[in-house]
């Protein structure tokens, strides 16, 4: 007789579960960069894992361009779709929820319940819309901090951030740089380059020249930009992949219709790349809001993050205390390999811990995302000390 | 610990700041933040190795040597370390300028193809020597650029390059006296503590 072969796990024993998103109310103005003032704002977000006795053990997850606070688990058991960096967090993962507690937020201007365009304005009993005040990524860092002073926090383990996140986990570093230990900066800059600010107006001309648009106003109107919107995703979604990874994923196959010499034309000829693109477009339309994109675009392309500091990154990183960790990804041309690079040369120059892994993947931007096997060795090899840190042996 | 790596701690001074290129699996900086609290960062090539170090808790940047240290500014480093890569490199004597532009003083470390088991390899067989040190085939092998100690000497002297210290290992540690009066005939790995 054979031996039993051991029982299956079950499939989602890394997961951190069913989690339910909480909204906490904040009633003091919070000051904004722009010179305006919130009156009163919500945030709404998730935890995963414990917080520790001595509160030594959180971990900030910010979040990108059309993130949000749901990272990790599902809302329900027939829930489809995960969080969205369920691939890193979770019990035995990367970021290790047997070992940290968790916190991630919907940024304020977002579009997942946290006050933004579509919330109402106290003053006018409407929505904000395009009056929602313009912001910058240190207004999110301010809120961001505004909830670590709820949970009793006095500094992180870390703050991780991929792309736009890295760039709010780096102006931590400076605004604050005793509320940090670590700083984990995925897929960033230290600003976006010409190509990147080109990218991101296409996206937003698409949206604003949607005839629904209404300069904004689109709620008032009972409707929504939802072409222009979809066109500005889709746009988006090309610069997220990368040729390689677009070749391989669809290549030239088609998804209806017949390109054959002779093969008639009853059935219009329709790409798997067209199809898919389509179809992101037109989900993300429904579920994103045109406002907080024009927002987020905006605070992205606005991101310097050696303006205030004579625009030497290396003066601006000296105000740093924590120790860094930068990771890219071969094929992202959206934030290339060189980006962070300058990053990491400019964090030698200023004398501070750094470790930097260029991973080879073919997933363009969108790689940051993906459980490469490399990355995750990298992640976990890094967070390791975080573990050490804390007491845990290993 | 590898002997080299032994060798060349007592020139290195606590509490400095340290490169270490080509650093490995991290073992000479994590062993030299213990002992003498120096703050480092090792540049590495290898994903595995990459890997190791982050997991021993060693700062290390991925980075090819080959493209040069032109993103690190002048004397940044109090000590820039390399060990048993000199001889790995696509342009050995530009990557030694560039250690002691970016450091004050530089320790390395390389196989001395000048030891006598090689120059009996070569002239005995006629082949180019394999042995259990240095495993490649000519064909097949990280090891591009092969120098002897003479050879390294004759660089720093036209480089105006000043050795602060030298030593050889032999093959046996009993012969180590003996290995340091013929260097280039009986040190099987050459260390040299040099500076501008």
């Amino acid at each position: 007789m054979t031996q039993a072969p051991p029982s299956p796990q079950p499939a989602d024993n890394d997961s951190v579960g069913i989690v339910v998103p909480q909204t906490l109310h904040f009633d003091q103005p919070l000051q904004l960069a722009c010179g305006r003032a919130l009156p009163e704002h919500d945030i709404v977000y998730e935890t995963y894992g414990e917080l520790n006795a001595d509160k030594s053990n959180g971990i900030l997850i910010c979040h990108a361009l059309s993130g949000h606070h749901h990272a990790a688990g599902k809302h329900s058991e027939d829930d489809r779709k995960t969080g969205w960096w369920d691939s890193c967090i979770g019990p035995g993962k990367p970021i290790d929820t047997n070992v940290f507690f968790v916190l991630s937020i919907n940024n304020i201007g977002g579009c997942h319940g946290s006050t933004g365009p579509t919330s109402i304005n106290p003053e006018t009993g409407k929505p904000w819309g395009p009056d929602f005040p313009p912001l910058r990524c240190r207004d999110w860092v301010e809120s961001q901090y505004l909830m670590m002073q709820h949970f009793g926090i006095s500094q992180w383990a870390a703050i991780i951030g991929g792309s736009l996140g890295g760039m709010q986990a780096m102006r931590w570093a400076l605004e604050h740089p005793d509320a940090l230990r670590h700083c984990i900066v995925i897929a960033s800059a230290m600003k976006l380059s010409a190509q990147n600010i080109a990218f991101n107006e296409i996206a937003r001309r698409a949206i604003t020249s949607d005839a629904n648009f209404y300069e904004g106003r689109y709620l008032e109107h009972n409707t929504l930009p939802k072409q222009g919107l979809a066109l500005a995703r889709m746009v988006g979604h090309i610069t997220y992949l990368s040729e390689d990874g677009m070749k391989q994923k669809f290549g030239r196959e088609l998804k209806t219709g017949n390109l054959s010499l002779g093969a008639g034309s009853d059935t219009a000829v329709e790409f798997e790349v067209e199809s898919y693109l389509r179809y992101q477009g037109e989900a993300f339309s429904s579920s994103f809001d045109a406002n907080t994109y024009l927002l987020m675009t905006k605070a992205l392309d606005y991101y310097d993050l050696a303006r205030e500091y004579n625009d030497d990154p290396v003066e601006a990183f000296k105000l740093a205390k924590c120790s860094f960790m930068v990771v890219s990804f071969t094929t992202d041309w959206r934030f290339a390999p060189a980006r962070s690079r300058e990053i990491v040369d400019a964090l030698v120059a200023a004398d501070k811990a750094v470790s930097y892994a260029e991973i080879e993947a073919d997933h363009g931007h969108d790689a940051f995302l993906i459980p490469i096997p490399r990355y995750m060795d990298v992640f976990h090899a890094y967070m390791k000390r975080l573990k050490q840190e804390l007491g845990h042996a290993f | 610990m590898r002997f080299d790596l032994t060798l060349i701690q007592p020139w290195i001074n606590a509490n400095s700041r340290v490169l270490d290129l080509g650093c490995g699996d991290g073992m000479l900086l994590e062993t030299l933040k213990k002992e003498k609290n120096i703050s480092g960062v090792g540049l590495e090539i290898d994903p595995k190795n990459i890997t190791l170090a982050l997991a021993r808790g060693v700062n290390v940047i991925e980075h090819d040597l080959n493209v040069g240290l032109g993103n690190f500014r002048d004397d940044s480093f109090d000590m820039v370390v390399m060990t048993l890569a000199l001889q790995t490199l696509r342009y050995p004597h530009l990557v030694i300028d560039e250690m002691l532009r970016v450091g004050r003083e530089c320790i390395v470390t390389f196989p001395n193809f000048g030891h006598w088991r090689s120059r009996w390899y070569l002239g005995h067989r006629g082949k180019m020597p394999v042995s259990k040190f240095l495993p490649y085939t000519w064909y097949d092998t990280p090891n591009i650029h092969f120098c002897t100690v003479k050879d390294f000497e004759a660089l720093c002297e036209e480089k105006n390059i000043r050795i602060l210290n030298s030593s050889v290992i032999a093959a046996d540690n009993s012969q180590s006296e003996l290995a340091n009066r013929f260097p280039n005939l009986l040190g099987v790995t050459a260390v040299y503590h040099i500076s501008k």
